[in-house]
C-alpha cells in the first residue's frame, strides 16, 4: 500500500479501535481520536516531505479495479492542488478535535459517534483530494454529506436538524447533476475509446462544443453549490450557525475547497472550450459573490452568520482566479483555498471559545472583551485581520495574487473586486469594535481567558498565517507546476505585458 | 372458423369481471370476480391459440391457472386473518394502511 | 549596485522587539519601554551609519539594495522581498528613527502612568519597523506591506485607550480610510503588473516610456488617490481629526512627522509615473492645493489643540503634495519640507502633550493661557516651532514653504497664479491659526479649570523637545545651503533638470510677499484672540460655524456614503432572506404542497385503487392505438 492510501485510509483504523470502546469513558475516545488525528498528520508531512512535483499527472499514483465492468478503479494519485488542500485537511483535524474538546457533548448521540463521524469525515475529505477517478471523486464528494448531516443533525444547537436537511438536499441537488455528468463523459470516453473513468485520460478526449457546455454546467453547479457560490449559497449561513465549531471549520473550512478544487481539477481541464465560454458569466457571479458577501456580513447580528458571510466573499475572490486562468490567478486560488481554511478555522476556534463562555451567537451580547480575556481578544483580531487579508499575513498574498491575475484578463471585475478588501476592512473592525472595544457590556464579567489547550490549538493556525505571509514559497513552490499544466491542458497563456518593455 | 362470438364471450367476462371488483365490497366477491377476469383471459388466449393453430396460447393458459391457483390460497389466507381480527371481509374496512 | 547586510535589522530590530513586548506580556512591563526605546535608537545608529557610507560615495552610486528571499513568485510575476536604501529612502530612515527615537524617550515619561505602557511601546516598535519596511521595500509589493503595515499600528495607537467608544470608532475610520486609500495603491499595482509585468520600483521606471498615456495617467491617479488615504488628503481627509484620540507622542509620530507624510513619499518615489503624465500631476496639484487651504481654514475655528495641530498638519502636507505635483525640482523641495515639517511639528505636538501633561489633560485651548511664565522650556520650543511653520527667516519652514511658493508661481500661466495664489493664502491663514493658538494657550489671561496645576514636564519630556526645536530652527537652512538636499536627491527625482525658465517672480519678492501676508495674518489673530472667553461663542459667523464642523467633511461622508451603504445592507439582508433563500424555500414548498395534494389519491380504499389501475389501463391502450395509428 503506497502512502497516500496510506494517510487516506488511516483515520478509519482510528474509527475501528473507537468502535470497539465502551461509551462512557468519553475522555479516552477524546485521546483516541486526537492520538489518531496527529499521526495521520503526521504522516501527511512525511508524505508532503517525499513529495517531488511530476513532470506530467500524479505523484503517488495507485490504482486497483473496483467495478470493472465500468472500467472503474479505486484510483488515488496527488498533484500540488491537491497536496496542499490534503495538508490542510490532516492539519485541522487535529485543530478541531483538540479546539473543540467539549463540543462533543451534550449532542443527540454520544462522544463516541461525534469522534467517529470525524475520522470517517477526514478519509472522505483526503480521498476526494486524491481520487484520480471521476467516479471514485463522485462517491466520496456524495458520500462526505452523511458525516456531515449527522454532526450538524446531531450535534449542532438551535434549528440544526432543518439546517442539516437544508444542506443535504442543496448537496444531492448538485450532486444529481454531476452523476448525470459523470455518466455523460463516460459514455463519450466509450464512443471514443475503451470507457474510462480516469481523470487524465478524459482530458484528452475531444468533445464538441454543446456536449462540453452541458456536462460543464453538470460539474459547475455542483461545485458552486458546494463552494458556495452566489446565488448557491443560502445553505451555509443556516449551516454555520446551526453546527459546532469544530463542525463549521471542517465545513467551511476543508468540504467547501472541495467545489473550488473540483473546479480546478474538472471543469477547466476537462472542459476547457466550455471554461472559455462560461467565464465570463461566472465571473460575474464571483464579483457578485465577493461584494454580496462582505455587504451580507457587514449587516448579521449573529457570529456565525458573519463568519459564513465573510467565507462566501472569500469565495467569490476564489472562483475570480479560478475562471480568470491565469497562473497568479489559478495559483491565488489555489493558495487562497488553503488560507481560507486557516484563517476560517482561526474565526471559528475563537468564535466559538467566545460563544461557549457567552452562551450566546448574538454580537450584541458582547463588549468590551478586551478587557478582560486579552488573549482571546488578541487572537480573534488576528484572525479578523487575516480575513482581510493584512500584509503580513498569508491571506494577502493569495487575495493579492487573485486580483493580480484576474486583473490582466478581467481589470474591471478585479476593480470591482478590489472593492472587497474595503468591505472586508468594515465587517472585521465593526465587529472587533462592538466585541472587543469599548466599556465591558454586563454578562461579560465572568468570562475567563482561554487556557492551555486552547492555546496550543489555535497556535498552530496563527503560525501558519503568519510564516505562509512572510514566506509563501514553500507553498507557491508546491502550487505552482500543477497551475502550469492546467493552463498547459486549457492550452491558454497569460495575456501579454501591454507596454513593450 | 369464426372467432368473434369467443371474444365477444371473453369481453363480457371480462367486463363483468372488472366492475365486480370495482362496485362490490365484499372480499370474497372481489376475488370471485378477479378469477372471471383471469378466465376471461384464458378464454381468449385458448381462442387464439386455435386461430394460430400452435399450442403456445395454451400453455399460457395453464401458466394462468397455475398463477390463479397460487393467488387462491394466498389470497384466501389473507381475507380469512383479516375476517377473524376485524369480523367482516369488506375491503372498505381494511385500509389500515392509510394512515 | 552595493549591497548591505545591515538594512534589514532596521526593520528585523523594532518587529522582534515589538512582538517580544507583545507575547511576553506582564513579565515585561518593567523593561518593556527602555528596550524599545533602545532598539529604536540602534536603528537610528545604524541610518546613522548607512549615511555615511552613502556619502563618502560618488553621486551615481549610493544606493545599496539587500536581497532576502523569493517572497512570490508565480508565472512572470516575481517578487523579492529586498530593501533598498538610496537618497530618497535614507532622507526617511533618518527622520523616522531620529524623531522615533526622540518621542519614545518622550513617552516613557508621559506614559508612565499608564498600566499598558509596554503595549505602547510595542506598538510604537510595530510602527517603526512597518514605517522603515515602507520607505525600504525596492517594489510597490513590499512598499504596499508597510504601507498597511503603518495603517495597522494607526489604528492600534489611535485606538489604545479603545475601552473608550469615540475613541474606537475613531480608529476603526481612520483604518477605513486608509484602506480606501489602499484601494488605490492595490490598482496601482495591478495596472503597472498588467503594464510592465513587474512591480519593483526600477521595473516600472524603465518601462514607463512605453506605457500608454492613459495607463500612467491611471497608475498616477490610484497612486495619489492612495497618498490621500494615508496623507489625510482631500476628499479622504476626515479621518486625521478624529485620530487626535490617540495619545500624543503618537499624533506627533505618526500623525504628523511620518506616517501621514507617506502619501509624498510615494508620489516622490513614482517620479517616473508622475514626470510622464501631466494629467496626474494636475490631479496632484489639485489636490494638494485644495487640501492645504481646507486645513488651514479647519485649523482656524477648533478650540482642541490637537485637531487644531491635526488641522495644521493637513495644511502642510497639502503644500508638499502641491510640490510634487510641480515637476523635478519640486520633489525635493517637498522632501526638504517635510524633512522640516518632522521637526517643527512633531516638536509642537509634543509641546501640547506638555501642556496637557501639566492641565490634567484637558485640550480645550479656551481652558489655556498665560501658560508661558509656568512652562517656559514648552513655550519657547513650542514658540521656535511656531516660528518655523510661519517661514519666518532663518528658521526652517521659511527655507522650505518658500520654495514651494515660488515654485507654484513659477509654474506659469494662470496655473502658477492659481496654485501661487492658493499657497500665499494658505500661509496667511496659516499664521493666522498659528499665532491664534499660541496667543491662546501661552499668552492671554488664565482661564483653567479650577484645581489646575500647571508645571514644566520632566526632563525626559523637555529633551526631546529642545532637540526638536533645535532642528526646527536649524534643519531648513543646512538642508538647502548651497542647495544641499536638492543635489542629494538629483540621482533619484532628477530634480534638477528643470531648465531654468522666466520666473514669473524672483525669490526675494516670493519672500517679502510671503512674509508680508504671515505679519498680516500673526497681526490679525493678535488683535482677534488677545482676549478669548473660556467658553465659545455661539453667535459666530456661518464660515466659522463651517470650520468647527470640519467644513461638514463628516457630514457629507455620512450621507453619501454610511447611511446609503447601512440601507443597502439591510436591504440586502431582507433580499438575501426573502428573495434568494425564498425561492429556495418556496421550492421546498410548492413541492410539499403538491405532494399534499397527491397523497390524497392514496385513500386506502382498494377498490379506488382498482379503478385507477383500470384507468391506467385504458390510457395506455388508447395511447398505444393512438400511436400504433
Amino acid at each position: 500500500m503506497n502512502i497516500l492510501s496510506f494517510v487516506t485510509l488511516f483515520p478509519l483504523l482510528g474509527v475501528v479501535a473507537l468502535a470497539f470502546m465502551p461509551k462512557t469513558n468519553t475522555h479516552q475516545i477524546k485521546i483516541v481520536a486526537l492520538g489518531i488525528s496527529i499521526i495521520t498528520m503526521l504522516l501527511s508531512f512525511v508524505m508532503a516531505l517525499k513529495y517531488k512535483s511530476p513532470a506530467s499527472g500524479f505523484a503517488y499514483v495507485t490504482s486497483h479495479p473496483w467495478v470493472s465492468s465500468f472500467h472503474i478503479n479505486y484510483a488515488l494519485g496527488i498533484d500540488g492542488l491537491a497536496l496542499v488542500l490534503i495538508l490542510l485537511t490532516t492539519v485541522l483535524v487535529p485543530i478541531v478535535v483538540l479546539g473543540g474538546w467539549n463540543e462533543s457533548e451534550g449532542g443527540r448521540w454520544s462522544v463516541k459517534t461525534f469522534y467517529m463521524l470525524i475520522l470517517v469525515l477526514e478519509t472522505f475529505m483526503i480521498g476526494v483530494f486524491a481520487a484520480t477517478d471521476v467516479f471514485l471523486f463522485y462517491v466520496i464528494f456524495e458520500a462526505m454529506l452523511v458525516p456531515v448531516y449527522f454532526l450538524i443533525g446531531g450535534f449542532g444547537t438551535g434549528e440544526r436538524a432543518a439546517a442539516a436537511l437544508k444542506f443535504l438536499l442543496y448537496s444531492l441537488f448538485g450532486g444529481l447533476l454531476m452523476l448525470a455528468a459523470v455518466i455523460g463523459i463516460y459514455i463519450i470516453s466509450a464512443e471514443q475509446a475503451i470507457g474510462s473513468f480516469d481523470v487524465t485520460a478524459l482530458s484528452h478526449l475531444t468533445i464538441d462544443h454543446a456536449t462540453q457546455n452541458w456536462l460543464f454546467l453538470g460539474f459547475f453547479i455542483a461545485f458552486a453549490i458546494k463552494a458556495p457560490l452566489w446565488p448557491f449559497h443560502t445553505w451555509l449561513p443556516g449551516a454555520a450557525k446551526a453546527a459546532t465549531p469544530g463542525t463549521s471549520i471542517l465545513l467551511l473550512g476543508v468540504l467547501d475547497k472541495v467545489g473550488t478544487y473540483g473546479m480546478i481539477r474538472f471543469c477547466l481541464t476537462l472542459f476547457p472550450d466550455a471554461t472559455k465560454t462560461f467565464a465570463p458569466y461566472i465571473i460575474v457571479l464571483s464579483v457578485i459573490s465577493v461584494i454580496y458577501g462582505a455587504f451580507l456580513a457587514i449587516g448579521q447580528k449573529n457570529l456565525n452568520s458573519l463568519i459564513a458571510f465573510t467565507s462566501i466573499s472569500h469565495f467569490g475572490f476564489i472562483t475570480l482566479g479560478i475562471f480568470a486562468y491565469t497562473s497568479q490567478g489559478l495559483t491565488g486560488a489555489t493558495f487562497y483555498m488553503v488560507n481560507h481554511g486557516f484563517s476560517t478555522a482561526a474565526l471559528f476556534l475563537v468564535g466559538g471559545w467566545m460563544i461557549s463562555r457567552r452562551k450566546s451567537a448574538a454580537i450584541e451580547d458582547f463588549g468590551g472583551l478586551q478587557r478582560i480575556t486579552p488573549v482571546m481578544a488578541w487572537l480573534f483580531f488576528v484572525s479578523g485581520l487575516s480575513a482581510l487579508a493584512l500584509p503580513g499575513l498569508s491571506s494577502f498574498v493569495c487575495e493579492f495574487l487573485v486580483l493580480l491575475g484576474t486583473f490582466t484578463r478581467y481589470p474591471v471585475a478585479a476593480i470591482i473586486g478590489t472593492l472587497g478588501i474595503v468591505l472586508a476592512a468594515l465587517y472585521i473592525l465593526i465587529l472587533v469594535q462592538r466585541t472587543l472595544h469599548g466599556p465591558l457590556k454586563s454578562g461579560n464579567e465572568s468570562m475567563t481567558d482561554l487556557n492551555l489547550r486552547e492555546k496550543i490549538a489555535i497556535a498552530p493556525v496563527i503560525a501558519a498565517l503568519v510564516i505562509l505571509g512572510f514566506y509563501p514559497k514553500p507553498a507557491l513552490h508546491v502550487i505552482n507546476p500543477s497551475t502550469t499544466s492546467v493552463m498547459a491542458q486549457m492550452n491558454v497563456t497569460d495575456p501579454h505585458v501591454l507596454a513593450g518593455k | 372458423m369464426d372467432i368473434s362470438n369467443y371474444l365477444y364471450l371473453s369481453v363480457i367476462l371480462f367486463t363483468i369481471g372488472a366492475t365486480g371488483v370495482l362496485v362490490r365490497r365484499n372480499a370474497i366477491v372481489i376475488f370471485m370476480c378477479i378469477e372471471l377476469m383471469l378466465n376471461a383471459a384464458n378464454l381468449a388466449l385458448v381462442t387464439f391459440s386455435r386461430v394460430a393453430g400452435n399450442l403456445e396460447g395454451q400453455v399460457a393458459s395453464f401458466f394462468t391457472m397455475v398463477v390463479a391457483a397460487c393467488e387462491v390460497v394466498v389470497g384466501l389466507a389473507i381475507i380469512v386473518t383479516i375476517y377473524r381480527s376485524r369480523r367482516s371481509a369488506s375491503v372498505d374496512d381494511a385500509s389500515l394502511l392509510k394512515n | 549596485m552595493r549591497t548591505s547586510s545591515l538594512l534589514v535589522y532596521l526593520i528585523a530590530l523594532p518587529l522582534f522587539s515589538s512582538a517580544l513586548l507583545l507575547l511576553l506580556g506582564r513579565i515585561a512591563d518593567k523593561w518593556g519601554h527602555i528596550l524599545a526605546t533602545l532598539i529604536t535608537a540602534s536603528t537610528f545608529v545604524i541610518g546613522v551609519y548607512e549615511f555615511m557610507k552613502m556619502h563618502s560615495q560618488p553621486s551615481g552610486s549610493r544606493a545599496v539594495t539587500q536581497k532576502l528571499f523569493d517572497w512570490i513568485s508565480v508565472g512572470t510575476l516575481k517578487v523579492d522581498a529586498a530593501l533598498l536604501l538610496d537618497q530618497l529612502s535614507i532622507c526617511f530612515v533618518l527622520l523616522i528613527t531620529g524623531v522615533g527615537t526622540l518621542i519614545h524617550i518622550y513617552s516613557i515619561a508621559y506614559m508612565s502612568h499608564d498600566k499598558d505602557r509596554r503595549r505602547f511601546f510595542a506598538f510604537l516598535n510595530l510602527f517603526i519597523a512597518a514605517m522603515l519596511l515602507l520607505v525600504l521595500g525596492d517594489s510597490y509589493l513590499n512598499l504596499y506591506v508597510g504601507w498597511e503595515g503603518v495603517g495597522l499600528a494607526s489604528y492600534l495607537l489611535i485606538g489604545f485607550w479603545n475601552h473608550n467608544p469615540t475613541y474606537a470608532v475613531a480608529s476603526k475610520k481612520a483604518f477605513v480610510a486608509n484602506r480606501v486609500g489602499d484601494l488605490g495603491l492595490s490598482l496601482a499595482i495591478m495596472i503597472c503588473f498588467a503594464q510592465f509585468g513587474t512591480v519593483s520600483f526600477a521595473g516600472v521606471k524603465a518601462g514607463a516610456h512605453g506605457a500608454s498615456s492613459a495607463a500612467l495617467a491611471g497608475i498616477g491617479a490610484m497612486l495619489l488617490l492612495a497618498a490621500c488615504g494615508k496623507s489625510a488628503q482631500f476628499p479622504l481627509q476626515s479621518w486625521l481629526g478624529d485620530a487626535m484620540a490617540g495619545p500624543t507622542p503618537v499624533s506627533a509620530l505618526i500623525h504628523a512627522a511620518t506616517m501621514v507624510t507617506a502619501g509624498v513619499y510615494l508620489i516622490s518615489r513614482s517620479n517616473f509615473i508622475f514626470d510622464a503624465s501631466s494629467t496626474a500631476r494636475l490631479l496632484v496639484v489639485i489636490v494638494g492645493a485644495i487640501t492645504l487651504l481646507f486645513g488651514a481654514i479647519i485649523g482656524t475655528a477648533k478650540d482642541d489643540i490637537k485637531k487644531a495641530l491635526a488641522a495644521s498638519t493637513m495644511s502642510q502636507i497639502g503644500y508638499m503634495i502641491l510640490a510634487t505635483g510641480l515637476g523635478p525640482v519640486g520633489y525635493a523641495f517637498a522632501i526638504l519640507h517635510l524633512l522640516t515639517h518632522g521637526f517643527f511639528k512633531a516638536g509642537m505636538f509634543l509641546g501640547a502633550g506638555s501642556v496637557m501633561h501639566g492641565m490634567d489633560d484637558e485640550v480645550n485651548m479656551r481652558k489655556y493661557g498665560g501658560l508661558a511664565k509656568l512652562m517656559p522650556i514648552t513655550a519657547v520650543t513650542f514658540g521656535l516651532g511656531y516660528l518655523a511653520i510661519l517661514g519666518v527667516p532663518p528658521f526652517a519652514g521659511f527655507y522650505s514653504k518658500d520654495k514651494i511658493i515660488e515654485t507654484a508661481f513659477n509654474a506659469g500661466g494662470i496655473k502658477g497664479i492659481l496654485l501661487g495664489g492658493a499657497a500665499l493664502l494658505g500661509a496667511a491663514i496659516t499664521a493666522f491659526y498659528m499665532t491664534r493658538l499660541m496667543v491662546m494657550t501661552f499668552i492671554g489671561a488664565k482661564r483653567w479649570k479650577a484645581g489646575s496645576h500647571p508645571h514644566e514636564s520632566p526632563l525626559l519630556m523637555t529633551l526631546p523637545m529642545i532637540l526638536l526645536a533645535v532642528g526646527s530652527v536649524a534643519s531648513g537652512f543646512l538642508l538647502s545651503y548651497g542647495s544641499a538636499l536638492v543635489h542629494w536627491l538629483q540621482p533619484v527625482v532628477n530634480s534638477q533638470s528643470m531648465e531654468e525658465g522666466k520666473p514669473l517672480m524672483p525669490a526675494l519678492t516670493v519672500s517679502l510677499l510671503a512674509l508680508g501676508v504671515v505679519v498680516l495674518g500673526a497681526f490679525f489673530a493678535i488683535t482677534k484672540y488677545r482676549s478669548v472667553s473660556d467658553l465659545a461663542p455661539e453667535d459666530v459667523s456661518i464660515f466659522t460655524k463651517a470650520a468647527r464642523k470640519d467644513l461638514y467633511q463628516d457630514l457629507l461622508n455620512d450621507k453619501v456614503f454610511v447611511e446609503p451603504g447601512t440601507l443597502l445592507t439591510a436591504g440586502l439582508v431582507k433580499t438575501d432572506d426573502r428573495v434568494i433563500d425564498g425561492f429556495v424555500r418556496f421550492v421546498g414548498n410548492f413541492l410539499a404542497a403538491t405532494s399534499d395534494v397527491l397523497r390524497k389519491v392514496q385513500n386506502g380504499f382498494v377498490r379506488s385503487y382498482a379503478l385507477l389501475m383500470l384507468a391506467g389501463l385504458v390510457i395506455t391502450v388508447i395511447a398505444v392505438w393512438v400511436i400504433g395509428a
